[in-house]
């Protein structure tokens, strides 16, 4: 999909610094992703990746620079020179905006798939049960989940637990998803249902910022590759450019060793990187 | 490893079985046997003991004193647990607070009441009357009275009894929620949020739901031994359990007897409260996997409504 480049962007990020305590995690991030736009960031660990993600929708607050939501400051509010903090309210209606699936699923343990589904459209939205429960059959029939509505997460494999943590954050029909290594914790072959959906939700348009160690997908998805170093972006561009001829030492390092790891087939082998 | 050695038969001939003779553990059989012998020995002491009367026992067991100290004792448990519930969660939440004056009072409430014995706190209760007569109920700082009452009056034994040990043991409730709480990982409380919830729906909906089967073995735990401490409100006059059988025994001096009524009765309640607690884990266990009865029907239930 190419991007319309005189819209607004969905996610704007403009010199954004992060850190914890003394140690610097985001040095000067800047990075636009507008709509409809896969955007597949990869980098070492401990390179931002995941922080940066969890800046855009506020998880962590940001120390320096601007990020803006579809044209809004994620976490605050601009009056002229001052530079307000938002209410929980407003954080948190922005958030419902903003679906996002973790690392380790973090579905809820005490609550059935179905459950899972239906809390936040019920609780935040205030949707009716019925209408919940409706919505959320159709997005376990989209993940291929029906059967499993009233199984707990324990009793579900970890690709069937991140289908319906996808599905979860669907269920608030965000506009932006953005996934955090979302196969990092799977068994190798269950990596490819996870990622069979996330092709489906990014051919269907939706916009999509992805941290993930699987190369092959975002040779495959993205419409763009981000590389991370040290809290920076350090190479951009078209998947083709990005992971076949990297400009930057540092990326051409890194992506060699991915590659290598992924070893034989990089097209069908996923490659992971520990 | 050779080919032949990892292809045995999968028959197995007489001869290979294994049967061993056990090793004797002398030591030990020497041991039960002292044992057992003392144990009989403690038997025959208490059975054929002439100045203990059984019949005492079984004539008190139901006497209407002892009947109804037994329900002031569960009143007091059920009671003061529920306060302290109440209080103890509140503190676990206040305690977890970024605000610096709700986590102080809290942890200043579980350092006090934690670090003082129980039995002062109910004397304390008790005598408050002395140095505050009059308990007024109204604005800070104004004269604006809603309620006012001779402390003496509103305080008797039995409240004074609920507020020593409601509060308590709202100290140490609050310290096992909190450990509940923060055993709950933190992913549950970033995918709440990143779903747009608020923290205060996320603690009641996501953390709080969470904690409970975690927090349910140690509660129980608490409320056996609250059972148990009740009996200290014999000491400020409140006629429980123990201080039935005490007015019993002050008059006719059975005092052993009737100390064995009132066992009997706390070790029937704790042996109640240990099997309720054990359905009450497999009831909220449900969502780890070993599904009991109840949740198969709604599986069932919730499949014919899927389709």
């Amino acid at each position: 999909m190419t991007p319309t480049r005189q819209d607004e962007p969905v996610v704007r990020a403009e010199r954004v610094r992060k850190h914890f305590g003394r140690l610097e995690v985001l040095r000067s991030v800047d990075l636009e992703v507008y709509e409809g736009e896969v955007v597949v960031i990869i980098g070492r660990s401990g390179s931002g990746k995941s922080t940066f993600l969890r800046c855009i929708n506020h998880l962590e607050k940001i120390d320096g620079g601007r990020l803006y939501v579809n044209g809004e400051l994620v976490g605050y509010r601009q009056r002229g020179e001052k530079i307000y903090e938002l209410r929980e309210r407003d954080v948190a209606a922005k958030r419902a905006e903003i679906g996002m699936v973790f690392q380790h699923f973090n579905l809820f343990s005490h609550m059935t798939a179905l459950r899972n589904l239906t809390e936040a459209p019920i609780q935040v939205r205030g949707l009716k049960r019925a209408e919940a429960t409706d919505r959320a059959f159709r997005l376990l029939d989209r993940v291929g989940l029906r059967e499993k509505a009233t199984a707990y997460p324990s009793q579900l494999s970890g690709g069937q637990q991140q289908r319906v943590a996808i599905a979860r954050a669907l269920a608030m029909e965000p506009q932006l998803m953005l996934f955090d290594e979302p196969t990092s914790a799977l068994d190798p072959e269950l990596v490819g249902e996870v990622l069979d959906v996330m092709k489906g939700l990014a051919a269907d348009g939706m916009t999509m910022i992805v941290v993930t160690h699987e190369i092959a997908f975002a040779r495959e998805v993205g419409d763009r590759v981000v590389v991370m170093d040290e809290g920076a972006i350090i190479e951009e561009g078209p998947p083709g450019q990005v992971l076949t001829a990297p400009k930057d030492p540092r990326a051409r390092d890194f992506l060699a060793r991915v590659l290598t790891a992924g070893a034989e087939d990089p097209a069908t082998e996923a490659p992971r990187a520990s | 490893m050779s080919a032949a050695q990892a292809s045995t038969p999968a028959t197995e001939s007489s001869a290979d079985r294994i049967v061993a003779v056990p090793v004797r553990h002398y030591g030990r059989m020497l041991g039960g046997l002292v044992v057992l012998v003392l144990l009989i020995d403690l038997v025959f002491a208490i059975v054929r003991n002439n100045s203990f009367k059984f019949g005492l026992v079984r004539n008190y067991l139901f006497d209407p004193v002892v009947l109804a100290g037994l329900r002031t004792t569960l009143e007091l448990t059920v009671i003061s647990m529920a306060v302290a519930i109440v209080l103890g969660v509140v503190a676990a939440v206040f305690r977890l607070s970024p605000n610096p004056v709700l986590k102080g009072t809290s942890g200043a409430y579980i350092w006090f009441f934690r670090g003082t014995p129980v039995l002062v706190q109910l004397i304390f209760w008790f005598n408050l009357g002395i140095i505050f007569p009059r308990i007024r109920l109204g604005i800070p700082f104004t004269d604006l009275t809603l309620w006012s009452e001779p402390t003496n009056n509103a305080i008797r034994p039995f409240t004074a009894a609920i507020l020593g040990l409601g509060l308590n043991e709202g100290a140490y409730v609050a310290e096992i929620v909190r450990a509940g709480i923060i055993s709950v990982g933190k992913g549950q409380t970033d995918a709440a949020l990143a779903l747009g919830m608020r923290r205060d729906k996320v603690m009641r909906r996501v953390v709080l739901p969470q904690a409970v089967p975690i927090v349910i073995p140690p509660m129980g735990n608490e409320f056996i031994g609250m059972l148990k401490y009740s009996a200290l409100a014999s000491v400020i006059a409140v006629e429980e359990l123990l201080g039935s059988v005490e007015h019993i025994y002050s008059t006719n001096l059975r005092t052993l007897e009737l100390l064995v009524v009132a066992s009997i009765w706390y070790l029937a309640c704790t042996t109640a409260l240990t099997i309720g607690q054990h359905y009450l884990e497999r009831y909220v266990g449900r969502s780890r996997g070993n599904a009991p009865a109840n949740t198969r029907w709604r599986t069932w239930a919730l499949r014919r409504t899927a389709h």
